[in-house]
C-alpha cells in the first residue's frame, strides 16, 4: 500500500507536531511499550521533534528482550538433542544464553528452522514424522491466539511429532509491576497497537484507575503515533486520567473475542520469569493439562536451569525504563549488533539495537 | 513485528464455526497474493474486506468502507489537520 508511506513522514504531519508542542504543558515522562512503537519512533525521527518536557521511555515490548537467560538455555539444549528440530522466529536465532546461542547450536548441527508463522512449523512437522519439531513460543498477547490455533490444527490433523515450548506473555502484569517499582516515574503510558487489538483497550482501566496512569492506544504510522503522544499530554495536563482508543480502526474496547477464547482453551495462567524483571506471577501461559501432548515442557521432560545474566549487561534496567542504552558501558563498544552481549542488542526491536542504528546522538 | 497493513480479501474457504474445517482467505497486495488464516480472526471477512496479518493469521477485519474512511482520516490529519478532528480527538467512542 503505497499511499501508507507518506504518513510515515514527519513534514507531512507537521500539524500534528506543532499540536504536540502545545499540548505538553506539564513535564510528563511516557513509556512506549512496544518495540514496534520504539522501532517506529526512531525511524520517522520523532524523537529529534519531541517538545521540552515530554521524555520518552522504552517498555519491556521486545518479546525476545524478555526471554529469559534459562528459558534460552533450555531452548539451546532441546536442539541440541537427538531427533529433534525447533522452529523459531527469527529474532531469537542470535540471542545469547548464558553459554552460546541457537545459531551456535545450528553450527554444530542442530536442525533450526526460522518460520513466519507458527503454521509454517506444523507443515514442516509432517515433513518429518521422524523427528519432535518443536515450536518456541516467544511473544505477547498478538502471537498467542495462533500458537493456539496451530496447536488445535495439530489436534485436528492427528500429528504426533509436534510440540510447543511456551514462553508465552502477558503484558498486563509486567506493567502493574513496574508501576509498583519506586525506581520508576512515568505519567503515561503508550499502549502496544496489536496486543491491545487482542485484549482490548479496556485491559488498560486498571492501569488508570489504580495507578493514575494516562493509558492511550496507538498504531505504528507517524500519525497515530503523534497523535497518541497528544492526547496523553492533554491527559497530564488537565489531570482527566483514563483510557482512550486512536486506533480504533484496529483495536475495540473488548479486543478479539475469537482469539481470546482459542487462547483460553490451550493456556492458563502461569508464573513466568522475565529478562531483567524476574519471576512475575501470573504473566505467563503454560498448555493446559488437556493438551500435554502438545507441550514441549511435558513430552521432553525439561527443567529449567538456575538465572544467570550476561556480565555487565544492563538490558533489566533498560527494559524497566530506568537507563538508557548510554548509560551501558559496553553499548556500542563491546556490544554491537554484530557482536551482541544482550538480548536488547540482538532483536530488531530491542532498545538498544534502535538506539545503535538509530539514536547514538540522541 | 507488527505490521498495520491491511490487505485485501480475495477468497475465503471454511466455516467461521468449525475450526475443522481450514479456514483460509487467499489476500492481496499490491498484486502480490498469500494465503492467511482465519482462526482468530476478530470477524469473520467477506470478500472485497480488508484483514490486518500477524504471523500469517489475520486477527482484525474491517469492511472496506471502514478501511478506507480510515486511511482518508489518516490523509486529511496528515494535510490539514481539520478543527473537528483535532479537538475531540474523540474517534474511540463508537
Ligand atoms: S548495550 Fe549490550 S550489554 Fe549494554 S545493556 Fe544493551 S544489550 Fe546489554
Amino acid at each position: 500500500m503505497k499511499h501508507l508511506d507518506e504518513y510515515r513522514d514527519l513534514e507531512l504531519v507537521k500539524p500534528l507536531v506543532e499540536e504536540l508542542q502545545r499540548a505538553v504543558t506539564k513535564p510528563l515522562r511516557v513509556m512506549e511499550v512496544c518495540g514496534s512503537h520504539t522501532m517506529a519512533i526512531f525511524r520517522n525521527g520523532l524523537r529529534t521533534v519531541l517538545p521540552q518536557g515530554m521524555e520518552l521511555v522504552s517498555g519491556p515490548g521486545c518479546p525476545v528482550c524478555v526471554t529469559s537467560a534459562p528459558h534460552m538455555d533450555a531452548f539451546i539444549g532441546m536442539a541440541d538433542r537427538p531427533g529433534v528440530r525447533v522452529a523459531i522466529f527469527g529474532d531469537l536465532f542470535r540471542v545469547p544464553g548464558s553459554n552460546g546461542s541457537l545459531a551456535n547450536a545450528s553450527s554444530r548441527g542442530a536442525k533450526i528452522d526460522i518460520v513466519y508463522s507458527p503454521m509454517d512449523a506444523l507443515e514442516i512437522a509432517k515433513q518429518h514424522p521422524d523427528q519432535l519439531m518443536v515450536f518456541l513460543g516467544v511473544g505477547f498477547e498478538t502471537t498467542t491466539p495462533g500458537i493456539a490455533a496451530t496447536i488445535m490444527a495439530a489436534k485436528v490433523q492427528n500429528v504426533k511429532n509436534f510440540v510447543v515450548f511456551s514462553t508465552q506473555k502477558t503484558m498486563p502484569p509486567p506493567l502493574i509491576a513496574l508501576l509498583d517499582d519506586p525506581e520508576l516515574k512515568i505519567d503515561g503510558l503508550l499502549c502496544p497497537g496489536h496486543v491491545s487489538s487482542i485484549i482490548g483497550a479496556g485491559a488498560y482501566e486498571p492501569l488508570a484507575k489504580k495507578y493514575g496512569l494516562a493509558c492511550v492506544v496507538a498504531g505504528f504510522e507517524t500519525a497515530d503515533l503523534v497523535k497518541g503522544l497528544i492526547m496523553l499530554a492533554r491527559q497530564v495536563a488537565t489531570g482527566d486520567i483514563k483510557v482512550e482508543n486512536v486506533y480504533p480502526r484496529v483495536v475495540s474496547w473488548e479486543g478479539n473475542p475469537r482469539a481470546q477464547k482459542m487462547v483460553d482453551e490451550i493456556f492458563e495462567p502461569a508464573d513466568m520469569e522475565w529478562r531483567g524483571l524476574g519471576v512475575i506471577p501470573g504473566s505467563g501461559l503454560k498448555i493446559r493439562d488437556k493438551y500435554s501432548d502438545f507441550d514441549a515442557e511435558v513430552r521432553l521432560d525439561i527443567k529449567l536451569p538456575p538465572s544467570q545474566e550476561a556480565k555487565g549487561c544492563m538490558c533489566g534496567q533498560i527494559l524497566k525504563g530506568i537507563n538508557t542504552p548510554k548509560d551501558c558501558p559496553l553499548f556500542a563498544k563491546r556490544c554491537t549488533p554484530a557482536s551482541p552481549i544482550g538480548p536488547c542488542m540482538v532483536s530488531s526491536e530491542g532498545t538498544c539495537a534502535a538506539y545503535h542504528k538509530y539514536g547514538q546522538d540522541i | 513485528m507488527c505490521l498495520a497493513i491491511p490487505m485485501r480479501v480475495v477468497k475465503v474457504e471454511g466455516d467461521p464455526d468449525d475450526f475443522t474445517t481450514s479456514q483460509i482467505a487467499t489476500v492481496d497486495a499490491d498484486g502480490i497474493q498469500k494465503e492467511v488464516r482465519l482462526d482468530i480472526v476478530d470477524h469473520w471477512p467477506q470478500v472485497g474486506d480488508y484483514v490486518i496479518i500477524h504471523a500469517g493469521f489475520a486477527i482484525h477485519s474491517l469492511v472496506e468502507e471502514e478501511a478506507k474512511k480510515n486511511l482518508e482520516l489518516l490523509k486529511q490529519l496528515a494535510d490539514t489537520m481539520p478543527e473537528e478532528l483535532l479537538s475531540p480527538l474523540n474517534v474511540n467512542e463508537e
